[in-house]
């Protein structure tokens, strides 16, 4: 790993000289700057540094090493020491990066939208603030935050302002989970789960690869456990809603809408008995997700006791806080005098039976701390921008508890102020951040929570009680359709919409770009009488909302899925209009789900923008699996063992011979590779249309099949990066020798001796290449400092595909060759290989007997991709394995 | 006697060059030549605009993607290179084989081989991601020591075609020389006489030099005659050396050429019934020539239907999936439609040519030949893009609809093609005098 | 009087002339020369042609091309620059035989246009024959015959009467 040594006065210098760099036109920061004539110590241009940092997006922090080339964050990677990430990162916390550098991030204070400066805004909260001195009036509204500072910091404030009140409204927040842990436990606690140790899953509609604060922490344990290992693995039950992750690779998946999940709950049936034998047998345990009730969540807490499953339970990360109505309620009535928004888009995102922007104007006082001039900005009395989180200091729990310091790597590239300073200029004592989070850690050894991303021992203290019996009301049969909302797997809740790569990334289910779709089941369209492009009509009492179909199968029948974070209209260029607005039918009594929508077939159509469009294998053997009792009885997963002849004498490959191995067991589809390797490798967003017209850009990409047997419908995920055939089919057609192959059996493309024929994508029978059809890098000047300097930014008419990352190659190189050594195994992570939560990515050298990706290709789930060409791929597939329960015939 | 024979009795020396040169020296220009030459200029006008904007903002302005990154461009090029093919094919191996009556339309069939390779030539250079690179597909000295990459079809494409441009031009320049001094010496103008005179090279007739010319002449047709074969060859190699279904064929080479044949001859009965009509021409391109090509239209037209008939059969006796699905697809897939277009025109429609009336009818013929060239270009296009739409990864499966730009710029070359053959009609002798002289000399010898 | 290039004769037809030809040889004239509108059989060996040299040019050229075309192609990939083009071996000859193919033609081909063009010292856009008016009927239906000063056999006044006893159309000076 990089080194992270690391002190203050170093970040100080690194940072006021990375702005001066950056030059993004923006005023000098308020420290002193230090040209970078005067070289920081142990900075090298061209040896990128890491540092230690952390972010929540759902509900709690996830752990990263922060790449920084001369001041420059450039690329995000997980923190293998922090129990958030594993080492691995979501597709947000990759994201992440490009959000700082957005240039349409909000770049001064406003006032009634007017510039205006933050002096008018101190003097103001002043005068606010002095005719409210016991701070009646005062509120205090904050997102899903899990800072301990923060919490510390509002704490001081109820001290200061006794009648103040903090309020939290976060769309995303687990409210069942909650509810349902006080049911249980008398106290809002929430289960933690140990996966790897579970021989079987059940997974009731918990969503815990995609929406769970725990997600990469649990991705990595699931994984574990399908190790085939002595003949046994775990197996995976999902009953879902909407289509999850969890559900595509489960071993059964079984789609209803969430009222018949937990009525099946209560009332139980033939397969029931069979899954909960299975759980009892093999140490399973039960999660359960939002579209339950508390009610359900008790319950199984309670069968989680009785199994015996591995599960603690913790108190939630996220700051305690009023919840979102009553400050609406006291808003309308003229009760609030200044309030004061900390972060979050609630004008946006709060229920819509709230109407809170509406509430909003009745507030004299309103100042909004935002990335962006959104939703709520615009009518809030004060825009402030906020600090990204690579910009300054504060903290972050992880669901476990586990502190870690969020430290920046820039100053701030515009007048931006970070939550804690705001709290601080409302307490009047206008302390600089670094400060304030200082004080929070003031027992701990600092350089070395920073070094390691985490606070040694802050993890919670996990609860050992037994769950109270609670009685679960039998559910009355219900008629009709309902409706699931979701966060968006790539937005979120619409925090990302301005962020080109999320728009851009296919949803791993629908393969749907730059939207989101009303899902449904073949046979529900079939009943509306709709098809993919049609427009739907979902009314919900008087809301009404008009969204275009698309059809998932294995989507539960009777149920529509809509994700949330779509149709901004203060996000910004990118984020602007894309999509429809879910939020207006989500209201405070039906967060997650809701009962008795209509819907009809509304006039008009609409084009999506997919990367995939076929979703069956049509007989090929692309994504392959096997199931356990077959792998078991014959020792290997696949018969034919093709042959490989050629007339040509083999190419030698003495030093290195780079290979990939991708486990498709692994494999969960969250897409994560597909981010990392755009960061990584500067791969350009092509936009909307062009993605109709079938030309994006990712290098690596996930490719989703259904297969029907007579044990059911499989869904595989397939991430597909170049195949670096030692036989390149690409390479020989090539006229000009762009693409060749280098000593180590890499193929390459060269960029600048490319002239653009397309002979090579022509010719790949895996269609990896990529081909920049127009000048898609932007020119400007802040999405260039995002830019990896390792990497050539590709301009158009040149054809770009996965390199192995051979930048990371050439970096260990150099560095083995410093010590006079070869590169040892796992020196060369690939940013995929990196970012991966289940580690489906194996990376290494063939030559060194040892290595990992040696191991991986002996296994007996190793087969080569369309090996019948006899195009040799260096990277190769292992198989996925199906568990199914033999009890459970259908 | 043919009736080639019997029309050409009517002429002699004097009266053959006279009518000929005439056409270029003394005619007026007739509203309609001046109709098409101000309606192809405004066609060339807008190719050259479709170029300067695919230029300027990149390829990205057409329909091409992946998976289908090769489009139009590449289909027009196959297809005018195959329109090409009719004018060596006539004037060089008709040469070898002693037919007399390619005399009358050897030398505009050759013109026409040599505007449609032009045009052809052109769009592999549109084609690229960056044309102004174009020229480091051929060798020539360079810093960084490299050199093309020799197993790339694309560079055999680049030599193919050169030579064949380069052959055909000096074929039929050759050819031009000696009635460019019958115009020189017939011109009346100081101008016409200095260009014309210019070009001719200062040519006499002198008899060792006639000796010279025809042997060159002669070995030139014997070295077009493989030339010929092998320039749709190679083309078909671009497809043929690729590893996708649909691409990946032996049957290519030859089935290319007869296809290229087949769109060249069309192509001649397209430019010698009108043209034949408007300059009274009827003696020289007389009945007989026509239903001779529409023979040569039919025979091609067999080849062709022999090759589509193998490629489905191949796929299925090879047993090879993915070559099965390319064909079923071929037929009753997204581009199916195309596909019977294309068997309706170029194997169902020429059968008609079975019947001497429809050989001897100017109009059948001329509508037949429309047909056929658009049956042909339709072929091209299926085999580019229908090929290639649905490969080997489900996945990556997609579709090529092409834009406003990929129309503009195939009227546009079609519109250019006809300017430059205006053009020739107008300042060139569309027939060869000087072989038409000879001819009329062997009639009067028998 | 300016000095003569030679003197000549008009006739109707290709047989005329090929006769006259070949009665000028007879009577001893060496430098025959005959003009006609299309190439007429045996007139070039009527007025002594010997040796065609374009068919030995075309095959030197040809040779030139295809061995160059070879070596160049195996030269490049396997001595000058070696590649690894997906696993196949520097030198794939089979793949180089087209290119070689092409380069034979190419070069035969312009090496027999030069040739002939050089063997016949065209371009030469002035020429004394086209001093004379009638000459411009050598391209439409006219046939000449020059008899060229400068050898111990031409004689302006004895040419003029062997000429004239061929019963030309009519008989030119040809200036010099």
């Amino acid at each position: 790993m990089p080194s992270l040594k690391f002190t203050r006065r170093e970040f100080l210098k690194l940072g006021a000289a990375s702005a001066a760099l950056a030059g993004a036109g923006c005023a000098p920061p308020a420290e002193r700057i230090v040209p970078y004539a005067n070289q920081p110590e142990n900075a090298l241009p061209g040896v990128p540094r890491f540092y230690a940092s952390a972010a929540s997006f759902v509900g709690g922090a996830e752990g990263m090493l922060i790449e920084a080339n001369t001041g420059r964050p450039t690329k995000v990677e997980g923190n293998p020491a922090h129990p958030g990430s594993l080492g691995a990162t979501s597709v947000q916390g990759q994201a992440a990066v490009l959000q700082l550098w957005d240039p349409e991030r909000s770049k001064a204070p406003r006032r009634g939208g007017q510039p205006a400066t933050r002096d008018a805004l101190a003097r103001e909260l002043n005068d606010a603030l002095g005719s409210l001195r016991a701070g009646e009036g005062v509120r205090v509204l904050i997102d899903g935050s899990t800072s301990p500072t923060l919490a510390r910091q509002l704490e001081l404030l109820g001290k200061r302002f006794p009648a103040a009140r903090v309020h939290r409204w976060d769309p995303l927040e687990p409210v069942a989970r909650r509810e349902g842990g006080r049911l249980a436990f008398g106290r809002p606690l929430e289960p933690l789960v140990r996966l790897e140790e579970a021989g079987a899953i059940l997974d009731l509609d918990s969503r815990f690869l995609e929406d769970h604060p725990f997600r990469l922490n649990y991705a990595r344990q699931y994984a574990r456990g399908r190790e085939v290992r002595g003949g046994r693995m775990s197996r995976l039950y999902v009953f879902e809603s909407a289509p999850s992750l969890a559900g595509a690779v489960a071993d059964h998946r079984y789609a209803m809408p969430a009222h018949d999940i937990e009525s099946w709950l209560v009332e139980g049936d033939r397969r029931q008995k069979a899954i909960l034998e299975d759980l009892k047998k093999n140490r399973g345990v039960i999660l359960a997700g939002e579209s339950l009730s508390p009610q359900a969540h008790a319950r199984v807490h309670r069968l989680n006791g009785e199994l015996g499953a591995s599960v603690s339970y913790v108190p939630p990360a996220q700051i305690d806080a009023l919840p979102l109505p009553p400050l609406v309620e006291d808003m309308r009535a003229g009760r609030v005098k200044l309030l004061l928004i900390l972060e979050g888009n609630p004008a946006y995102d709060a229920p819509a039976d709230l109407a809170f922007a509406e509430a909003l104007a009745a507030v004299p006082l309103s100042v909004h701390l935002s990335l962006y001039f959104d939703e709520t900005s615009a009518r809030s009395t004060w825009h402030v921008p906020a600090t990204h989180f690579m910009e300054h200091w504060s903290d972050a729990r992880a669901f476990d508890g586990t502190a870690a310091i969020v430290q920046p790597v820039i100053a701030p590239l515009y007048d931006g102020v970070s939550p804690h300073e705001m709290v601080s200029l409302v307490l009047q004592e206008s302390r600089r951040g670094y400060d304030i989070v200082r004080e929070t850690w003031r027992d701990i050894d600092w350089p070395a929570a920073l070094r390691s991303g985490v606070v040694p021992e802050s993890a919670s203290r996990t609860v050992k009680v037994a769950p109270r019996s609670v009685d679960m009301p039998r559910a009355a049969p219900r008629e009709g359709w309902s409706v699931r909302f979701v966060p968006d797997q790539s937005v979120l809740d619409g925090r990302f919409a301005n962020n080109a790569w999320l728009q851009e990334l296919p949803r791993s289910e629908s393969k749907i770009t730059w939207d989101n779709a009303a899902l449904l089941s073949p046979a529900s369209a079939k009943t509306l009488g709709v098809a993919v492009d049609d427009m739907l009509e979902i009314s919900l009492g008087e809301r009404r909302l008009l969204a275009p179909v698309w059809l998932v199968p294995g989507h539960a029948d009777g149920t529509v899925t809509l994700a949330l974070g779509y149709g901004r209209t203060h996000a910004g260029s990118v984020g602007n209009g894309v999509g429809f607005n879910a939020f207006l039918l989500r209201t405070s009594t039906s967060l997650w789900k809701a009962h008795g929508v209509s819907l009809r077939k509304a006039p008009g159509h609409h084009g999506f923008a997919t990367t995939q469009n076929h979703a069956r294998m049509e007989g090929r053997d692309l994504a392959r699996h096997v199931r356990l009792e077959e792998l078991v009885k014959k020792g290997k997963a696949w018969d034919e063992e093709t042959p490989r002849h050629s007339l040509y004498k083999e190419w030698p490959y003495e030093g290195y011979r780079w290979a990939m191995v991708v486990s498709l067991n692994n494999c969960v589809g969250c897409n994560a590779c597909t981010i990392a390797c755009q960061a990584e490798n500067n791969i350009p967003v092509v936009g909307r249309e062009e993605v109709i017209a079938g030309r994006e850009m990712h290098w690596i990409r996930v490719d989703r099949y259904y297969q029907q047997h007579d044990y059911g419908e499989v869904t595989l995920f397939q991430p597909v990066p170049c195949m670096h055939c030692e036989n390149a089919p690409c390479e020989y057609v090539c006229p000009v020798e762009a693409a060749v192959h280098d000593s180590e059996g890499l193929n390459l493309q060269v960029y600048n001796r490319c002239v653009g024929t397309r002979f090579c994508s022509q010719n790949c029978p895996y269609k990896v290449r990529r081909f920049n059809f127009l000048q898609y890098s932007s020119h400007d000047e802040n999405l260039k400092a995002q830019k990896n300097p390792e990497v050539t930014v590709r301009r158009r008419g040149v054809m770009e595909k996965c390199t192995y990352c051979v930048q990371r190659i050439q970096r260990a190189r150099i560095e083995a060759e410093k010590a006079n050594r070869r590169i040892a195994d796992g020196e060369v992570i690939t940013a995929c290989q990196a970012a991966c939560p289940t580690g489906a990515i194996v990376f290494g050298d063939l030559n060194d007997p040892g290595s990992a990706v040696n191991r991986a290709k002996r296994s007996p789930l190793e087969y080569d991709l369309l090996a019948e060409l006899n195009t040799r791929p260096r990277t190769s597939y292992e198989g996925r394995v199906l568990n199914r329960n033999p009890d459970l015939h259908e | 006697m043919s009736e080639i024979d019997a029309r050409l009795q009517r002429w002699g020396y004097a009266s053959v060059t006279d009518k000929i040169s005439d056409v270029v020296l003394r005619r007026p220009t007739h509203w309609i030549w001046a109709g098409g030459f101000v309606v192809t200029a405004l066609g060339s006008a807008l190719l050259f605009a479709g170029i300067g904007y695919l230029f300027a903002v990149g390829i990205g302005i057409w329909g091409v993607n992946i998976p289908v990154a090769w489009g139009f461009a590449i289909a027009n090029f196959v297809w005018w290179i195959g329109i090409g093919h009719a004018g060596t094919f006539i004037s060089a191996i008709l040469l070898l084989l002693r037919q007399k009556w390619r005399t009358s339309i050897n030398r505009f069939a050759e013109a026409m081989t040599l505007f449609a390779a032009g045009i052809a030539g052109l769009f592999p250079i549109l084609h690229l991601g960056r044309p102004w690179f174009f020229y480091w597909l051929v060798p020539y000295p360079n810093v960084m020591e490299l050199w093309p990459q020799w197993r790339s079809a694309l560079v055999w494409d680049i030599f193919a075609i050169s030579t064949y441009l380069i052959v055909s031009l000096l074929f039929w320049y050759l050819g031009v020389v000696p009635d460019l001094a019958t115009l020189r010496d017939r011109a009346t103008s100081r101008v016409k006489q200095v260009l014309y005179g210019l070009f001719a090279l200062g040519w006499r007739g002198e008899a060792r030099h006639w000796a010279r010319f025809e042997t060159v002449y002669l070995l030139l047709a014997g070295l077009a005659t493989p030339l010929v074969v092998s320039v749709h060859s190679v083309v078909s190699l671009d497809f043929a050396i690729g590893i996708v279904p649909g691409y990946h064929s032996t049957v290519f080479p030859p089935y290319f050429v007869a296809g290229a044949l087949f769109s060249g001859f069309a192509m001649v009965l397209t430019l010698a019934i009108p043209m034949r009509h408007f300059f009274r021409l009827e003696d020289f391109i007389t009945g007989r020539h026509l239903e001779l090509a529409a023979k040569v239209l039919l025979a091609c037209g067999w080849i062709v239907a022999y090759g589509y008939f193998i490629e489905t059969f191949t796929a299925f006796y090879g047993a090879d999936r993915f070559e099965i699905a390319m064909v079923k697809d071929r037929f009753f897939g997204f581009y199916g439609p195309l596909y019977w277009l294309v068997l309706f025109c170029n194997v169902v429609a020429p059968q008609i040519l079975w019947w001497r009336a429809a050989r001897r009818s100017v109009w059948t013929l001329f509508v037949l030949s429309l047909v056929v060239q658009l049956g042909m270009w339709s072929e091209r296009v299926m085999i580019v893009v229908q090929s290639m739409h649905r490969d080997f990864m489900p996945s990556a499966w997609g579709l090529f609809i092409p834009t406003v730009w990929d129309w503009i710029i195939l009227g546009g070359s079609i519109a250019f093609f006809f300017f430059l053959f205006l053009a020739f009609l107008r300042f060139l002798p569309a027939i060869s005098i000087y072989e038409m002289r000879k001819l009329v000399h062997e009639e009067e010898a028998q | 009087m300016s000095p003569l290039y030679g003197l000549m004769a008009e006739f109707a037809t290709p047989e005329k002339l090929k006769a006259a030809v070949e009665k000028a040889r007879a009577a001893g004239y060496r430098r025959v020369e005959a003009y006609s509108p299309f190439p007429v059989e045996g007139l070039a060996e009527a007025t002594g042609m010997k040796k065609n040299w374009v068919p030995v040019i075309v095959l030197a050229g040809g040779l030139a091309g295809g061995i160059g075309g070879f070596f160049m192609q195996w030269y490049s990939a396997v001595i000058s620059y070696p590649i690894n083009s997906g696993g196949k071996p520097p030198n794939s000859w089979p793949e180089f035989i087209p290119v070689t193919f092409e380069l034979t033609v190419l070069v035969a081909a312009i090496a027999g246009v030069v040739g002939m063009l050089v063997l016949n010292g065209l371009p030469k856009l002035y020429h004394p024959v086209f001093n004379v008016r009638a000459f411009d009927l050598a391209t439409r239906n006219r046939f000449f015959l020059c008899l060229r000063s400068g050898e111990p056999k031409f004689a302006e006044d004895s040419a003029r009467d062997f000429l004239r006893e061929l019963q030309p159309l009519g008989i030119w000076n040809v200036p010099a």
